[in-house]
């Protein structure tokens, strides 16, 4: 799943498919992963944070009967950020979660990311670390669970 | 005349302070870490997070350990939180059929795409107390089986196909999804607020209402059709972006109950189906909820009502653990005024209930 996002992320056909899948990515990396690649990038850009980090509530809906009408499941907590680089590109974050300072680089990255010259960086150096977890951690929760498959047989009882 | 008797900061402050105390509990003993709740308390902090309806494992965690363990009054702090934040928007619904799935299985059908999956589950395990969890055992690594991903439809959706059981539920054309944090609940309600309600329900309560309907009040007949635990994606629609965020996954549980229906003058004789969604894995409480939406389904399915759990007011109403709490507890506070008001009252129908009686015995004296 993780894979198809990142090949995702690599499209470059000026539809938007490819910053939802970078978005996804940052989205799901966790705060020490981008504290450490921001402080592997190299020349920096100049940050101005526009917009929080602020936390605040979605409401996640569900379907009736899992695909029916929607209906108001709960909330959940969730943080956003927006900065402006300063060529001027404006990056966007939202993320599951209160982790202030993990949004506002994922911000950064999404900003970068929107750069024709950083892109191939933040793909090689930030999602594509990021996918290959994702996918790991999914990997071996999907061979974990397969382990508890019911295999059934049946049991013959008596002679005919 | 209304006198205010004020008095008890004192008492108040310390004891708050000997709470935080014995909260402690002995010094000797580490204090409990909130990574140590999250991963070792994780179905605690489930049910914080499902009935609390707010998805925030530490906060979760921070909530058990603030109110000693105590579920109701974890549920109660997170509620109180969650008014503190303001509202960033509706999510798109959660796709269950796309689910990372951890656990699956379904009583109703054996051999279904994806297989039975049984996941880390208390079933089929003995209940006997186990004196190695006492100290710190090495756990083994679980077992793995590598295959290619398999797709695990939903049960329902293979066997809606034929009509044998009914589609996904929908609502009269043009309603509204509610929202009961934003409006005051009016009955009856839809089928949506209801599931809202139940799914932030009390799962004692709940669990009680589900028995009750096995149990003959309101039966329905019901077999597990399916019943998935994993992660589903979470996705927003912003107004600075054209396309829907991904903010990341979040752990539910899913149960399709399928219910026998013997048909009315509107349906024909055909499945009808109950629906539980709870945050995190919990599957008691997803099994409650949707035996309990299925019984709630009576006036929809022109069913007689007679048994509570199909009053939808009775049980909507009740549900809300934190509701519930509130209104018994608050018996506890200072009731002097209320309570002497109450004593007089009852001195003076004594009186003249003595009263009454004198003049009867007087009565009856004379008449013999």
């Amino acid at each position: 799943m993780s894979d198809e996002i990142l090949e995702a992320s690599r499209k470059d056909d000026g539809s938007d498919g490819g910053r939802k899948a970078a978005m996804a990515l940052l989205a799901q990396a966790t705060s020490q992963e981008l504290q450490a690649f921001w402080s592997q990038w190299n020349e920096k850009p100049e940050v101005e944070t526009l917009r929080g980090p602020e936390t605040g509530l979605v409401m996640v809906r569900g379907r009736i009967g899992g695909g029916g009408e929607p209906f108001n499941f709960g909330e959940a907590t969730v943080t956003r950020a927006t900065v402006r680089l300063g060529n001027g590109a404006v990056g966007h974050a939202y993320a599951l979660g209160r982790q202030g300072e993990k949004v506002r680089l994922a911000a950064v990255f999404d900003a970068l990311w929107q750069g024709e010259t950083e892109r191939r960086a933040v793909e090689d150096k930030v999602l594509a670390p990021i996918a290959r977890r994702l996918s790991d951690d999914l990997e071996s929760k999907r061979s974990e669970t397969a382990a508890t498959k019911v295999d059934f047989f049946t049991m013959v009882r008596g002679d005919d | 005349m209304y006198v205010a008797v004020k008095g008890g900061e004192a008492a108040i402050r310390n004891a708050h302070t000997l709470l935080a105390d014995r909260r402690r509990g002995d010094r000797s003993v580490p204090a409990i870490r909130l990574d140590q709740i999250v991963e070792q308390l994780a179905l605690a902090v489930d049910r914080v997070m499902a009935e609390g309806s707010l998805y925030d494992t530490e906060l979760a965690a921070l909530a058990v350990k603030q109110a000693r363990g105590d579920m109701i009054e974890a549920i109660f702090l997170v509620r109180a939180y969650r008014t503190t934040l303001p509202r960033f928007g509706y999510t798109r619904p959660v796709d269950t059929g796309r689910m990372a799935i951890e656990r699956r299985i379904s009583a109703t059908f054996k051999d279904l795409p994806g297989g039975q999956l049984l996941g880390p589950t208390f079933d089929y395990t003995h209940r006997l107390l186990d004196p190695a969890l006492a100290e710190e055992t090495p756990v083994e690594t679980p077992a793995r089986r590598v295959e290619a991903p398999e797709q695990t439809p939903r049960v329902t959706d293979i066997l809606g196909q034929d009509g044998m059981i009914e589609a996904d539920g929908e609502l009269p054309e043009g309603s509204e999804t509610g929202d009961l944090t934003r409006e005051p609940l009016s009955f009856p309600l839809e089928r949506d607020l209801r599931l809202q309600a139940l799914s932030r329900g009390d799962e004692g309560f709940l669990l009680g209402l589900a028995y009750s309907t096995q149990r003959g009040y309101a039966r329905s007949h019901p077999f597990a059709g399916e019943i998935r635990i994993g992660e589903v994606e979470v996705e927003l629609e912003v107004a600075e972006l054209d396309f829907p965020l991904t903010l990341g996954r979040i752990r539910v549980t899913e149960c399709q109950m399928v219910n026998q229906f013997k048909g009315s003058s509107r349906q024909p004789p055909q499945f009808t189906r109950g629906y539980g969604l709870v945050f995190g894995q919990s599957e008691r409480k997803s099994m409650s909820m949707a035996l309990c939406d299925r019984a709630l389904r009576a006036r929809e399915l022109g069913e007689d009502i007679t048994a509570p759990a199909q009053d939808e007011e009775f049980v909507i109403s009740h549900s809300d653990n934190v509701q519930s709490t509130g209104f018994v507890e608050h018996l506890k506070l200072p009731h002097y005024v209320d309570f002497q008001a109450e004593l007089d009252l009852v001195r003076r129908m004594r009186a003249e209930h003595e009263r009454r009686d004198g003049e009867t015995s007087d009565t009856q004296e004379a008449a013999e």
